[in-house]
């Protein structure tokens, strides 16, 4: 969320992560909706065969907070502001595929009455935050966290890797995305993008990492059912 | 499912979220990632209008204090976001399209 000052912008609408309309060329918004289409389908699937009935209350309850925690802009370096994504911290807790129609909720919701992200663009945010940044977030912790038996620390360390790295992953297609729609070209948004979120991604993983650990006091359970999609 | 065995988690997890929201007025109003590139390579004109505003830029219309605008956006974001996850969860799990075993997940969580 932003406050945008009105005497100097007349027509942005608080992008955020969250691309405006115009940013992205028509084929590259056609594709965003393709590849999120594809990989939520495949979320949709996967969650109907596989989710437990108590997923059903806590996959509300991420979204509303996922919803309320991306309007709390932080201060980040260089009059530039940032928000949690909180893709890692769902995929974390509910498994890839349900953080996946989590994520999509929160972001459909935010274009469709928000007009936080454009409308044309809402599949490739949907790719970028719900696609990407999930799956990203959930290898990077599922990959790290066998460490976790050396220390406890390093049970949050991985926390924190997952979240800040499904932000630039977030960040990193979404250069891809500016370059390939002739909006930015690559040397010069990928460098941008990853720079600026270097800095959010910290943001990023204190805000999961004391997720995290709140969620391992008053409820460890739901740590414990962190990888409710079981192969078969 | 039995509502019961879930109320509390959804009334403290949903209260958390709109908790969270109270404070929106403090978030910073500085360019946000994006936006802050997007500014300082010169592209951030190509932004286009939305064609409809509902709720745009998370401030009620029709609210003149904007600290309450803000909070009563996010508040009815919130309720909204949480209804569409719940709705799409639910259905999900009613139309389940596999028999699982009763241990996988079930159970009061």
């Amino acid at each position: 969320m932003a406050m945008i000052d009105p005497s100097t912008l007349q027509s942005i609408e608080a992008p955020a992560m969250h691309i405006p309309d115009g940013f992205v060329s028509g084929p590259v918004a056609v594709a965003g909706f393709a590849l999120a289409g594809v990989a939520i389908g495949f979320a949709v699937w996967r969650t109907n065969r596989t989710l437990g009935e108590r997923f059903v209350p806590l996959m509300g309850v991420m979204a509303a907070f996922i919803f309320a925690a991306q309007m709390m802009n932080f201060p980040v370096a260089g009059g530039t502001s940032g928000h949690m994504l909180g893709a890692a911290l769902a995929a974390m807790l509910l498994g890839p595929w349900p953080a996946m129609i989590v994520m999509t909720s929160v972001v459909g919701v935010q274009a469709l009455m928000f007009q936080d992200g454009g409308l044309a663009a809402l599949g490739a945010n949907v790719f970028n935050m719900a696609v990407v940044a999930c799956l990203v977030g959930y290898a990077v912790h599922v990959g790290s966290i066998r460490f976790g038996h050396l220390a406890p620390w390093v049970r949050y360390a991985a926390v924190f890797a997952a979240a800040w790295l499904s932000v630039e992953a977030a960040a990193i297609a979404c250069s891809f995305e500016l370059a390939l729609s002739n909006t930015s070209p690559l040397s010069v948004a990928l460098p941008a993008m990853v720079g600026v979120h270097a800095a959010i991604g910290v943001g990023e993983g204190l805000v999961t990492v004391a997720a995290v650990a709140f969620v391992s006091v008053t409820r460890p359970d739901l740590l414990a059912a962190e990888v409710p999609v079981t192969e078969d | 499912m039995k509502l019961r065995h879930y109320l509390g988690l959804l009334v403290v997890g949903i209260g958390i979220a709109l908790a969270v929201t109270l404070f929106s007025p403090l978030a910073s109003s500085e360019p946000d990632g994006l936006e802050r590139v997007a500014q300082n390579e010169g592209f951030v004109k190509q932004a286009k209008d939305a064609p409809y505003k509902v709720i745009a830029d998370y401030v009620l219309p029709g609210v003149d204090n904007e600290h309450l605008a803000t909070i009563l956006a996010g508040i009815i974001g919130v309720l909204i976001v949480a209804a569409v996850a719940l709705a799409v969860a639910f259905l999900l799990w009613r139309l389940r399209g596999a028999q699982r075993p009763t241990s996988s997940g079930d159970g009061p969580g």
